[in-house]
């Protein structure tokens, strides 16, 4: 189904996914506290490389995560296999990092 | 004996290969009475055409597993009373392997796994070495000799979902026996062992369910055993060693 350096990396990316969704839902917190409006909040994101990185990585690692995750649903639930199964891995990705990706540029361009 | 006091509803699958369906016979409950008495009597007494497996009737051999209302369990140290639900009884042949006939399974695939999964000892020594001195007390001796148990019943096999999605998976007792002699310090066959726990069929198609520790008869942990192998395969891909 998938070699086991796929898992690792499923797992590596997961360690790496943590920090950062509670990273998300602080600023989320104190950004509602704070009574940000959305301007404001752009105005703190835009141009910001620390923003921008930090999105840019989790929205890579959400990637990854999430189509290795959905690969083994394939696998194992619709007999998904070889050359289907690398392709709607790799597809998932890249519809996955695509969206992401648009998003942090609209905060941070 | 004690008399009959109250007759057993028993939905027995009879089949083979082409596909079957369940049988239903009465047979009279006794004191103590095993559900290996219970296909016992069956076969003895109503139908002798009845085909089933089992050997030393002790919870040694692990030969006489089956599917008891649905959950996979050893039947010569299975109670009736533990497990009959309002006077019914549905017993099955153990899921996730090919079945001969009736409650009788083809086990080869199953060690077949055990091999796959490097399950021989492969000593360092020779018979005209010393014995080998081994520490009953050192971290790995006490891992090996808690996998070590396993009486090859194929419960955790059958109880095991990952096994029935992906039937190429080695399932958990194979990798439970990778696991005792991958800490056992007596053996030569590691990397080899290794390279076959780490493969496409190996221990990272686990979800931890851990079915197989609930169900493993000898109260063995196959789940934690295939936890240590991925913490032992991944520290192996890091050091370069896979």
């Amino acid at each position: 189904m998938h070699g086991f350096r796929i898992y690792l990396l499923q797992r590596i990316s997961a360690m790496i996914m943590a920090p950062l969704v509670l990273l998300h839902l602080g600023v989320m917190i104190v950004v509602i506290q704070g009574g940000l409006d959305s301007a404001e909040i752009l105005s703190r994101t835009r141009g910001s490389l620390f923003w921008g990185g930090t999105y840019g990585l989790f929205v890579l690692v959400v990637s990854v995560h999430a189509a290795i995750g959905i690969r083994v649903v394939m696998f194992e639930w619709m007999s998904f296999k070889g050359f289907k199964l690398n392709l709607v891995s790799w597809l998932v990705f890249a519809v996955l990092l695509m969206m992401g990706a648009r998003a942090v540029y609209a905060v941070v361009a | 004996m004690q008399e009959p006091t109250d007759i057993l509803q028993v939905d027995v699958w009879r089949g083979d290969t082409s596909g079957g369906r369940l049988v239903i016979y009465q047979v009279p409950q006794q004191l103590s009475q095993t559900i290996l008495d219970v296909v016992t009597w069956i076969q003895r007494e109503q139908d002798p055409q009845l085909a089933y497996r089992f050997s030393c009737r002790v919870g040694m051999c692990g030969s006489c597993a089956m599917m008891v209302n649905g959950i996979p369990r050893w039947t010569c140290r299975t109670h009736v009373q533990k497990v009959v639900q309002n006077n019914r009884l549905t017993i099955e042949p153990l899921r996730n392997l090919p079945v001969i006939k009736d409650l009788v399974c083809d086990m080869s695939e199953f060690f077949a796994k055990w091999k796959v999964a490097g399950g021989q000892f492969m000593p360092r020594k020779t018979r005209q070495d010393p014995v080998e001195p081994l520490l009953p007390d050192s971290p790995k001796r006490a891992a090996a000799n808690a996998a070590v148990e396993c009486i090859n019943c194929a419960i955790c096999y059958a109880a095991c979902d990952v096994v029935t999605w992906n039937p190429g998976y080695l399932g958990p007792a194979a990798l439970n026996r990778a696991w005792s002699l991958l800490n056992d310090e007596r053996d030569s066959g590691q990397q080899a062992r290794l390279r076959a726990i780490a493969s496409d069929a190996g221990c990272h198609n686990c979800h931890s369910h851990a079915n197989c520790t609930t169900y493993c008869p000898n109260e063995l942990n196959p789940s934690a055993s295939i936890a240590g192998l991925k913490r032992l395969a991944a520290r192996a891909v890091f050091t370069g060693n896979l």
